[in-house]
């Protein structure tokens, strides 16, 4: 086990610096700084797209132990800008295990860095806020970095998804392991992609959707030209104010009746469709532990969250969207539907990939709403 | 829903003694569950025969019966007490098994008296293996290939399907008791005998080996609206084949991706539906195939475990007080985190920082034992450590163990490479040091991983330790640089082998390293990975460390040092102590301090204190909790052995000590000034004198005259104390037994054959002593005060020879110094006192004393401490107790096949028990039977007694003849019987050819023994005898007056007496005034 690692050095906005050792690719890099509380899924974490712009630090200190299994990616690529970690595991310990975390760092370009008091960095982020920062394996001026932190741009006001999205619509077959595939007659579901998730077609699939996946930007006569029976709005990066396209081609959408199902920035892009409102959290939620309260049941289901901005719950008065959900820690909005429209959505991430699978049985949930919601054939 | 209000009172079943398998974690979490139930305003009533648990505390049950936990007693106080439910999943398996055989007998239908927690229907599922494979079937996971059998011809039928090696598993037993793993055909009908003879049900699995694969736990709780969440997931460092309790453990699990831990959190909520446990907390064990991720269901326990404990410990989740809550039918979510105090309970604890466990073993003390480990547990406690990284976290346990290592170093021993490959191969104590061995003879990780089984993910950072430690020894004091000390640090290496490698002494290098900037910091533990702001004081160390993330505590505060992991002779009893001593600074309105490593006590949870400290118990982790809280003074003296070791370090360091000057300690254990003091006060000891080698020995010993009683200085426990009847044995003793030397010599006491010994306990504050009590022991001297069983009040001194005990007591506490308790042991012989021991500390029979007397000793002692005096406090000697109290141990011997079972002047019981009944010979008989030896009511009793006792067994034989009992007796026993008209058989001594004594034994031929003995050729048979009925779980009684206290008990039972009543009926009719204070 050797400890040859070049330095490295994460400046954040107000001036403090981290030492530690370059286990990554090189280079410099600007972000703003997340802690992700999940103990195991550091790869569908790198992969997410709602990472894009953004810096993880892991809070558990023991990275990298099972390696990487390619086909636990989350989508084709690393999103999130570097991983800030208190120690990578050099050796990867899987059978399944295909390289090294540090090696797919490097091939995949995310900066990494180890050596970090982690807990340090998560306790500062918890009091300050989400903060901005820079990670570099070539330039130690804390001062120039700092204002390197400073300049860069914040979360709010950005459309994210616009950078992650797919460039053509494509159609998606893989199901879930075990599951069955959709045949011809299956109900046709498009998907949004704000940055959507592997898992979540997975099981979009393996439920029994055939699934079309278009990018941000469609416009809802060309989503309504592919004539479907449902209509998904995935997750992703960047503030949901911002995709005001995305607004309009969903509130068209949804307003003509097609049952509807939004998760994170889906969810809160539905949010702003009906007139509701989001803002951004202190240090938002990242993890695969929340507890989340289905109003009315006191069913709890735990489940695995990112996102740093939410729903004001204040807001959904005269959208006609009702909360269904909320979480169990803060008491913010997890979960809302229509009052009258075959439409809900949850802020967290049903998909799981990483996290607990609880929450997966609401695929099984909108699958049925759809089939109540198809029109009988005349 | 909030809770149940349909229930009124609630019985609580605890776990009893200590035995291996089943320890203090029992009573951490029967206190937590009264304590959160009693919150809620249920009456509790509790049953536990276990006198020093913190549980058994008459504040706080309702109703506290020191009882034997078997169907029968607890029968007794169902029909008194009349509660509405019973919980049992909280006292081991102990309680779920007094339970079951309860429902059996329509016990509890009789009674109208629900189970709560687990149904019986579903602990059949959970415990019976072969409804366990079938649900597993049925929902769809994997258990490993296996057979019931019920016979042995069954069972070799069954082997012959699964192949060798094969793993065999006694149902319903607890630490894998009577199972193993065989490797051939003998070995295989060995363990399968004795597994069908162990369990209570007759039954045994024989399952197909998975030898070499990864082991996991996972703690899930549910609640009855079906919220499922997992506390905790564990990874086994040493592979499936060593049982979980004697496996390294490391928390959470290192080695699982995202999508194979989910299926093994899926599984497990799966199983815990499947088997039906509505509420409360579960473990369940999987295996994993480490070539294709192969998932096996190996068992769940559906009840609070050593692991779930552990969890509780590991994330600062109090498991065993939510399934309590959750029992009386609240939610997860109506449960608030005790830590965050802000967030539900329902959710996961997310850790920020690596947690392993090391079993403590005891093998020294059951020697010719083999100590490969297997599926049957042999440690006898366990520390645990918390550290930000594996490395940090492994080697701090390590140190925590007190087993005299220093960390991952080693001798650097060059085996040759098929006697390392042994080494490695065998799962046995020492394998971790084999393991360092190979690294530095360059062996790399892949190599090892293939010889032991580990995941070379714990390897590699195994083999950078080694490498490290290689690496220090290049460097010198002088040029130790800043960077290079805080990577050793963070790696976990203490300041004692770092000074050891640079050849400095151990506070040079603080000072230095200190100067260096590079010092300690502490984090706490949160549940939450510091995602939300903690409101518990619950801390650990590291070196991984910015900037301190709470202040010291402000006011006036005290450290409490604790015991460390449970050994034989240093357990519970001190914890009990650490424990009372805190909650007396807290009502005093100073601050308490906790600083412990073990696990399954009560002392570390988080409640109990202002602070915990998380962390191993040597001089360097204890004086920078000091340096940081500068805290006004330390107890030393409730932790048995390991803080006192600490107590002159201490000092030296200029930490204020408080109570007894640790002057005193050295006067007390300092063999010449003991005579002086002893000489002073005109007290007498036995002829004695002191050795540093064999030629000093034999002098010494021809002086004093054999037999003799020989031990090294400052051991706990009567660590290699032996009797020597020869200058032969005594040659033997000094060249194998001990290592003398001029600091620490051998002391050789004129053993006192034929007398009895007496323990005292007292408390001092300087001026005034108050006796607690005086034990008299019932077994002959020569056994380990330990090992004794014995009774408060004496019942064969006269009123004279108390008042002299109590007297010599008086002086020596004052002469000493003591503030604070004390413990003396004497002997009498005749009517002539000889002082034993003076240890200025706790004792191991504070608790016993404290629940037969109804007043908390431990509480006021640390009152005194803090400076009051006995006469403000108002504590008056008790004269007598209106009750009998008897307390008798329990021994592991059947977990060690092949050790020798006979008793001496060193401690082999892992606990103990007390039997409390108005009469002595029912708190005999209830003693017994909670000890696991329930004296019998019919069949043949085997005598045989020394000529002194030869006219008293004469009344006890016709007793018993009258009882309906046959006799059988060696010659000499024979001969006095027959001569007095009793119809009995004769049988050889094992000298005498066979069929002897011990064939009689084996063969359960006999349901009591009496056996006086005396001096060595009988000692041997004695030995013998005492081994077997061991082995064979038949009591023996060794004295006579042990035997006429047996012979009435056997007389009540017989009678159908043996009323069951509380401890706080007795203190309420007892002329005491128990200081009350709440828990």
């Amino acid at each position: 086990m050797g400890n040859e690692h070049s330095p490295a050095i994460l400046v954040l906005e107000d001036g403090t610096a981290y030492y530690g050792q370059s286990v990554g690719a090189s280079g410099e890099r600007a972000f703003e700084l997340v802690f992700n509380t999940s103990m195991t899924g550091y790869q569908e974490i790198l992969t997410d797209p709602s990472y894009a712009g953004q810096g993880v630090v892991m809070t558990y200190p023991q990275i990298g132990n099972y390696g990487v299994c390619l086909e636990d990616d989350e989508s084709d690529r690393c999103w999130a800008d570097a991983m800030i970690m208190r120690e990578m595991s050099p050796l990867a310990s899987n059978y399944r295990a295909e390289m090294t975390l540090g090696a797919y760092l490097q091939q995949r370009d995310v900066l990494g860095i180890e050596g970090i008091d982690t807990r340090d960095l998560t306790l500062k982020l918890r009091d300050q806020g989400a903060l901005r920062a820079v990670l570099s394996t070539e330039f130690f001026d804390v001062a120039a970095l700092t204002e390197m932190a400073k300049g860069h741009p914040s979360l709010e006001g950005r459309d994210l998804a616009a950078n992650v999205t797919c460039k053509s619509s494509y159609q998606w077959d893989e199901s879930l392991p075990g599951f069955g595939k959709p045949g011809a007659d299956s109900p046709h579901l498009v998907c949004f992609d704000f940055g959507v998730k592997r898992n979540i077609l997975r099981c979009l699939v393996a439920c029994g959707f055939r699934v079309t996946v278009v990018p941000a930007s469609t416009s809802a006569a060309d989503v309504l030209a592919l004539q479907p029976d449902a209509l998904f709005l995935s997750n992703g990066p960047g503030d949901p104010a911002a995709v005001t396209y995305a607004h309009e081609s969903v509130r068209t959408l949804v307003e003509g009746g097609l049952a509807t199902f939004g998760i994170c920035l889906g969810h809160q892009i539905l949010a702003h469709a009906f007139g509701a409102k989001t803002y951004k959290m202190k240090f938002g939620h990242h993890g695969a532990n929340h507890p989340v309260v289905e109003s009315n049941v006191g069913k709890i289901d735990i489940t695995t969250q990112n996102h740093s901005f939410a729903v004001d719950i204040d807001s959904l008065k005269k959208s006609g969207l009702v909360t269904t959900h909320v979480n169990g820690n803060d008491g913010t909005l997890a979960g809302m539907e229509h009052s009258s429209l075959p439409v809900f959505s949850v802020q967290y991430h049903p998909e799981a990939a990483p996290g607990p699978h609880d929450s997966q049985h609401l695929f099984q949930r909108f699958f049925h709403l759809v089939q109540a919601n198809k029109k009988p054939v005349a | 829903m909030p809770k149940r209000t349909d229930l009124d009172s609630i019985l609580v079943i605890g776990s009893g003694p200590i035995i291996i398998g089943q320890a203090c974690e029992f009573d951490y979490s029967g206190t937590q569950a009264i304590k959160a139930l009693k919150e809620d305003g249920y009456r509790i009533v509790l049953v536990n025969s276990n006198p020093a648990t913190i549980m058994t505390d008459p504040e706080l049950a309702d109703a506290t019966y020191v009882e034997p936990i078997t169907p029968e007693f607890v029968e007794k106080i169902i029909a008194k007490e009349r509660p509405d439910a019973i919980l049992p999943t909280l006292g081991g398996q102990t309680a779920l098994n007094t339970a079951l055989a309860l429902h059996e007998n329509g016990v509890l239908e009789k009674y109208d008296v629900e189970m709560i927690g687990a149904r019986a229907d579903v602990i059949y599922k959970a415990e019976d293996r072969d409804k366990f494979r079938k649900a597993m079937d049925k929902i769809g996971l994997n258990s490993a290939p296996s057979r019931i059998a019920r016979t042995l011809t069954e069972a070799k039928d069954a082997v012959k399907e699964m192949g060798m090696p094969c793993v065999i598993r006694p149902a319903f037993t607890m630490g894998g008791s009577g199972g193993g793993i065989a490797f051939n055909q003998e070995e295989f009908e060995t363990i399968a005998a004795r597994g069908i003879r162990l369990s209570p049900v007759g039954e045994i699995l024989i399952e197909q080996s998975l030898i070499g694969w990864k082991e996991f736990e996972m703690e899930v709780m549910r609640d009855h609206e079906d919220n499922c969440v997992i506390v905790c997931s564990i990874e086994n460092l040493d592979p499936m084949g060593v049982h979980t309790g004697d496996s390294i453990t490391v928390a959470p699990a290192q080695t699982l991706t995202d999508r194979e831990f989910q299926r093994m959190r899926d599984a497990s909520f799966a199983i815990m539906r499947e088997i039906g446990v509505e509420t409360g907390g579960s473990n369940v064990q999987f295996a994993v195939n480490p070539s294709n991720g192969d998932l096996i269901v190996i068992e769940m326990n559906p009840r609070v475990s050593r692991s779930s404990a552990l969890a509780s410990k590991a994330t600062g989740f109090p498991i065993a007080k939510f399934a309590a809550k959750l029992a009386v039918g609240y939610t997860l979510d109506e449960i608030q985190n005790d830590i965050t105090k802000k967030t539900p309970a329902c959710f996961e604890p997310s850790i920020d920082y690596v947690v392993t466990k090391m079993p403590r073993f005891a093998f020294e003390k059951f020697p010719m034992s083999d100590s490969t480990l297997g599926t049957q547990m042999k440690s006898v406690g366990e520390t645990m450590a918390i550290g930000r990284t594996f490395e940090e976290s492994f080697q701090k346990a390590l140190r925590g163990l007190e087993v005299g290592r220093t960390g991952f170093s080693g001798k650097k021993r060059d085996f040759a490479a098929d006697e390392l490959a042994y080494k490695l191969a065998r799962p046995a104590p020492g394998r971790l040091f084999a393991i360092y061995d190979a690294f530095v003879q360059r062996y790399n990780v892949m190599e090892v991983a293939r010889l032991t089984g580990i995941d070379p993910w714990f390897l590699a950072f195994l083999e950078r330790l080694a490498q490290t430690d290689v690496e220090m020894d290049q460097h010198n004091f002088a040029d130790v640089t800043a960077d290079q000390l805080r990577t050793w640090k963070q790696r976990g290496f203490s300041d004692v082998r770092i000074a050891q490698a640079l050849g400095c002494g151990e506070i040079e290098l603080r000072k230095k390293r200190q100067d260096m900037g590079v010092n300690v910091g502490y984090r706490l533990v949160d549940t939450c990975a510091g995602e939300f702001a903690a409101a518990t004081p619950y801390l650990y160390s590291s070196y991984d460390f910015t900037r301190d993330e709470v202040a010291p505590l402000e006011g006036k505060k005290v450290v409490i040092l604790g015991g460390g992991p449970n050994r034989i002779g240093q357990g519970i009893e001190f914890d009990y102590c650490c424990v009372h001593a805190s909650l007396a600074l807290r009502e005093m309105g100073i601050k308490s301090i906790m600083v412990n490593s073990n696990p399954e006590t009560v002392s570390t949870d988080f409640d109990i204190s202002d602070r915990l400290y998380f962390e191993p118990l040597t001089t360097e982790d204890v004086l920078a909790i000091c340096e940081r809280e500068k805290p006004d003074g330390v107890i030393v003296q409730f932790g048995g052995q390991t803080p006192l070791n600490l107590a002159s370090s201490l000092a030296d360091a200029g930490v204020p000590i408080m109570g007894t000057p640790v002057e005193a300690i050295d006067r007390a254990e300092d063999r010449g000034r003991f005579s002086e003091m002893l000489d002073k006060l005109g007290l007498l000891a036995p002829p004695n004198g002191m050795a540093t080698n064999t030629e000093e020995a034999l002098a010494a010993a021809h002086r004093i005259g054999f037999p003799v009683l020989v031990r090294p200085s400052y051991v706990l426990g009567g660590r290699a104390m032996e009797i020597i009847y020869d200058a032969r044995d005594l040659e033997r003793y000094m060249k194998e037994t001990v290592v003398a030397s001029a600091e620490r010599p051998v002391l050789i006491d004129r053993f006192l054959e034929d007398a009895i010994e007496v323990d005292v306990d007292c408390v001092c504050d300087g001026k005034r002593v108050v006796v607690c009590a005086v034990m008299e022991h019932i077994e002959e001297a020569g056994i380990h005060s330990g090992d004794s069983t014995c009774v408060i009040p004496p019942i064969s001194l006269s009123d004279s020879l108390v008042q002299q005990i109590c007297d010599s007591t008086r002086a020596m506490a004052l002469e000493l110094g003591v503030i604070g308790l004390m413990n003396v042991q004497l002997a009498v012989r005749g009517e002539t006192l000889y002082v034993l021991e003076v240890n200025p500390r706790a004792s191991r029979t504070v608790p016993y004393v404290a629940k037969a007397t109804g007043v908390a000793y431990a509480r006021i002692a640390t009152q005194v401490m803090a400076g009051q005096s006995l006469d403000e406090l108002g504590v008056e000697e008790i004269v007598s107790p209106q009750h009998m109290a008897v307390k008798a141990p329990a021994f592991p011997f059947a977990k060690f096949p092949g050790a020798r079972a006979d008793l001496g002047p060193e401690m082999r019981s892992t606990g103990e028990v007390m039997g409390i009944d108005k009469d002595f010979s029912m708190a005999m008989a209830k003693a017994s039977s909670a000890a696991g030896r329930t004296l019998p009511t019919e069949g043949k009793v085997f005598l045989t007694v020394k000529d002194a006792d030869k006219r008293s067994v004469v009344m006890v034989a016709r007793q018993l003849t009258s009882l309906g009992f046959s006799l059988v007796a060696t010659d000499g026993t024979y001969k006095v019987l027959q001569r007095h008209g009793l119809e009995c058989e004769r049988i050889n001594k094992v000298h005498e050819g066979r069929p002897h004594v011990v064939d009689l034994i084996k063969n359960r031929e006999v349901t009591l023994i009496i056996n006086t003995p005396l001096g060595k050729v009988t000692r041997y048979d004695d030995g013998m005898i005492r081994s077997e009925s061991y082995q064979a779980n038949i009591p023996c009684l060794t004295t006579m007056s042990a035997a006429m206290a047996a012979v009435e008990g056997i007389q009540a039972l017989k009678l159908g007496a043996g009323d069951v009543c509380s401890l706080q009926e007795y203190y309420a009719t007892s002329a005491v005034n128990p200081i009350s204070v709440g828990v």
